[in-house]
């Protein structure tokens, strides 16, 4: 499709545009962006305003357009200001701070980003867990559950303990929850080694049983004295310390995800285990035929996914919450499975793409008080996403890329579990 | 393989297995269930009291102490039986230990009080509805070799939509149309993705469930919150009792009193098999799911079956949502599927891609999911929470004792690539 442009182009802006249109970063930010303005038709579909002013449009056929560009707009806005700080704002309590010394305002107006950064915390954990099963061969739907008995168990340790000193306490919150999320992500495993039994639907139900532990833990065994569906509060001694003072929330569990990040970018490149597990991914026949044992590796796959799923859960209630309560996880299990897509199943990536999530969730909530756009509008745009990283072809149509080699081709293999069908 | 020669010392084990399991049951019975039961009585009542019309039946009457020794002989005598000279059937007896097992905790529970049996399986059906439909639809579309995991998204389409088109037009059949409208939207982008695409199909199923998750919450929020009168299709349609039929004891209000979707599910069975099995096009179907190339040598068109496929399952996934929120809860809401499609996809697997075993399979569910509440009523000492993961861990033990000899279609999940 470029090839009539070529003859007309000056041949270094020619090859610039061709690097850039070919970079394997290309097709998610197209994604992404192409989703989000899909996303835009809804807003501007569901707002009454608009639709008001398009059935008036045969009157004021110009008004319908503008009020539709600042429908959309008004939301975008709110968006980007939610997920990021206003700059200016930023700037003139920056200047203040410079003046006086006082760092509220700064702290005030930094606090979307950090709120944005600790939104992005769990999903950096979650979608890691996705990735390493999809790394593997294997689809762990299940981190939504995983998330929760991870929670649940780091909350347990972190009252029911005392004390303890702080080094000795939140390493011991953290390793439950890490434990919890492994056993969790374990059964299916073994299921799927032993009888075969598909890991899609036993992750699914594991979690549909994790949301009924996790009411009746809050009901029974685990509720407040005052018997609200709500754990006590644990001791700070296991807090995730926060580095700022308030109102920035931001806390060491950040930092935490991005060591994980390397730890599992090391441990899938340059480990023997990551390398097996790689392998069974790839092409499980030929592992098997290498001397990989397929069970244990398959076991080993769901428990680390799970492990990292159950870090996600605690550093959620040690880092965030500080207690468990019902609504705990706003669905960040099934979110990463898109951004584990969209960060080609990468730590790298991965990170990357938990921080956009990040920034667009934190964004969404300023969206629905400002604009009144209701946050759901982000999983749409998830959707989308999945379908678009999936389905590359629609975006290279759209956009008249060329078609690329390695991209996706690896990964969608390894996403369904292809690599363990035999 | 290697498989192979581990086969013949594997089976013997599970065998033995199979037969102290048998004796553990018939000694749990005994030693955990029985204890105190003295004297107590076991009534299970079978007058149903459905929509206000009471079909009178003799009520079931037992000790519940001796109902229970009885239970507890008979599972320790399959479990000698088997020890002695096992058999094969690990299926059969795997069903004979659950249902000794499930029968002896319900007498138990209903020691010294009274449980409408009918009553419960009459919503064991109403419960199984949705999954059953579920798992028709993941027959048509893996039949014909393309994997739908996406069905809870085209359910949750479909019942929303339902329920708005019933609400603006004030009629049930025009908001059941709705609903497969609302399913089939889905699976034309499931066909394109995972048929032309050629995508992953257990991604492009997922991407479907997150978007219909979002597209309806979305929906409800920005639309139907604002203006409620879109989601009051108004009360659940109601239940048609077959003239007759209909008044039979027991029988009459499980099969014969239920909603007009019940009977198009019953019907939807019938029909699926005979297409399956007996037609040309049934025929084609399966050909197009275990071996495609072979199918398209013999001149048959693997992408245009596999589409029709498709379009079918969203159809019928859309029919389950209606059920859903204009067939029995009045409304729609958030997220109201709740796994009803996955269990389908269990049930599907149960029933090894048969329609009248994928049946028995959503019945098993449903069972399950209705007994939850019964027992809660009968106050058994034990967290509905708890009693909620029934039906989920069924699901998983089933799969884990079943599907190590259910074998779905070959070609299942794999592309079509014409060359």
């Amino acid at each position: 499709m470029l090839e009539p442009e070529r003859t007309r182009k000056p041949v270094l802006a020619r090859h610039f545009l061709e690097r850039v249109l070919q970079s394997s970063l290309m097709l998610p930010i197209l994604a992404v962006f192409t989703a989000l303005v899909i996303g835009a038709l809804f807003i501007a579909a569901s707002s009454p305003a608009v639709i008001a002013a398009w059935l008036n449009f045969s009157q004021a056929p110009l008004q319908a357009f503008s009020v539709t560009w600042s429908t959309i707009r008004n939301g975008y806005a709110a968006l980007l200001e939610g997920s990021f700080g206003n700059p200016r704002k930023i700037l003139e309590a920056f200047v203040q701070m410079r003046q006086t010394g006082e760092a509220r305002a700064l702290l005030e107006a930094l606090r979307p980003f950090s709120e944005s950064l600790v939104i992005a915390t769990p999903y950096i954990f979650a979608g890691l867990a996705v990735a390493l099963s999809f790394r593997g061969g294997l689809f762990n739907i299940g981190v939504e559950g995983q998330l929760f008995v991870g929670g649940l168990a780091s909350v347990y340790v972190g009252y029911s303990m005392t004390g303890l000193p702080a080094y000795i306490h939140l390493p011991l919150a953290l390793l439950a929850g890490v434990l919890a999320g492994a056993v969790w992500g374990a059964i299916p495993g073994l299921l799927k080694a032993r009888t075969g039994a598909h890991e899609v639907i036993n992750t699914i139900m594991m979690n549909y049983i994790a949301f009924r532990l996790t009411d009746f833990m809050l009901q029974g065994p685990m509720a407040r004295p005052d018997n609200l569906p709500i754990t006590p509060e644990i001791r700070p001694s296991a807090y995730l310390v926060t580095l700022f003072p308030r109102p920035v929330r931001l806390h060491a569990g950040f930092f935490l995800s991005l060591l994980i990040a390397v730890l599992v970018y090391w441990f899938l490149w340059k480990t023997t285990y990551g390398l097996e597990i790689r392998m069974v991914g790839a092409n499980a026949r030929a592992a098997r035929y290498a001397g990989v044992r397929i069970t244990r590796i398959t076991v080993l796959t769901m428990a680390l996914s799970g492990a990292l799923a159950g870090l996600a859960g605690a550093n959620q209630v040690l880092g965030v919450d500080h207690r468990m309560v019902r609504a705990f996880s706003t669905g960040y299990g099934f979110d990463s499975i898109a951004l584990a897509l969209l960060g080609n199943s990468h730590p790298l990536g991965v990170v990357l793409a938990a921080l956009l999530f990040g920034f667009l969730r934190g964004g969404a909530a300023r969206m629905q008080s400002v604009a009144g756009v209701p946050v759901e509008i982000i999983r749409i745009v998830q959707g989308l996403v999945i379908i678009f990283i999936a389905a590359p072809a629609i975006i290279r149509s759209l956009y008249h890329l060329q078609p690329q080699q390695h991209i996706g081709a690896e990964l969608t293999q390894a996403a369904s579990g292809g690599g363990q069908q035999e | 393989m290697t498989i192979q020669s581990a086969k013949g010392g594997r089976r013997g084990r599970k065998e033995l297995a199979m037969g102290l399991l048998c004796l553990t049951l018939a000694a749990l019975i005994v030693l955990a269930l029985r204890p105190g039961t003295d004297g107590q009585l076991s009534t299970f009542s079978l007058t149903s009291y459905r929509g206000g019309m009471t079909i009178k039946a003799p009520d079931m009457v037992m000790q519940t102490s001796s109902a229970l020794l009885l239970l507890a002989a008979l599972a320790a005598l399959i479990g000698t039986w088997q020890l002695l000279r096992g058999t094969a059937r690990i299926a059969t007896l795997l069903a004979a230990v659950s249902a000794i097992g499930i029968s002896a905790f319900l007498i138990w529970a209903t020691r010294g009080k009274s449980l409408n049996l009918t009553g419960m399986l009459v919503s064991s059906i109403v419960r199984a509805t949705p999954i059953a439909l579920a798992a028709l639809s993941g027959i048509y579309s893996e039949r014909s070799g393309v994997v739908n995991i996406g069905i809870e998204g085209m359910m949750l389409t479909g019942a929303f939509l339902a329920a708005v088109v019933a609400s603006i037009t004030r009629n049930m059949l025009a908001g059941v149309l709705g609903g497969i409208a609302g399913g089939l939207a889905l699976a034309v982008l499931h066909g394109i993705l995972s048929i032309r695409f050629k995508v992953e199909q257990v991604i492009s199923g997922t991407g479907i469930i997150i978007l219909a998750l979002g597209l309806t919450s979305y929906l409800q929020r920005a639309v139907l919150n604002l203006r409620p009168e879109l989601n009051q299709p108004g009360p659940a349609m109601p239940a048609v009792a077959i003239p007759f039929l209909g008044k039979i004891p027991v029988l009459g209000p499980i099969v014969f009193n239920q909603s007009p979707i019940v009977y198009a599910l019953i019907g939807l069975i019938f029909v699926t098999h005979i297409v399956l099995y007996q037609t040309r096009w049934g025929l084609r179907l399966r050909a197009v799911g275990e071996h495609p190339r072979a199918a398209d040598t013999l001149g048959i068109d693997v992408f245009r079956t596999r589409y029709a496929c498709v379009l079918i399952s969203g159809a019928i996934a859309g029919l389950a949502g209606a059920y859903m929120s204009i067939g029995s809860a009045g409304r729609f809401n958030e997220g109201m599927t709740a796994g009803k499609g996955f269990l389908g996809l269990a049930a599907m697997i149960f029933g090894n891609w048969n329609p009248a075993g994928s049946f028995l399979g959503a019945l098993i569910f449903g069972f399950f999911d209705s007994w939850q509440e019964k027992l809660a009523i009968l106050q058994v000492g034990i967290p509905s929470d708890l009693l909620g993961m029934t039906p989920y861990i069924a699901t998983m033990l089933v799969l884990a004792g079943v599907v190590g000899r259910a074998r779905g279609p070959a070609a299942s999940g794999q592309p079509y690539d014409k060359l």
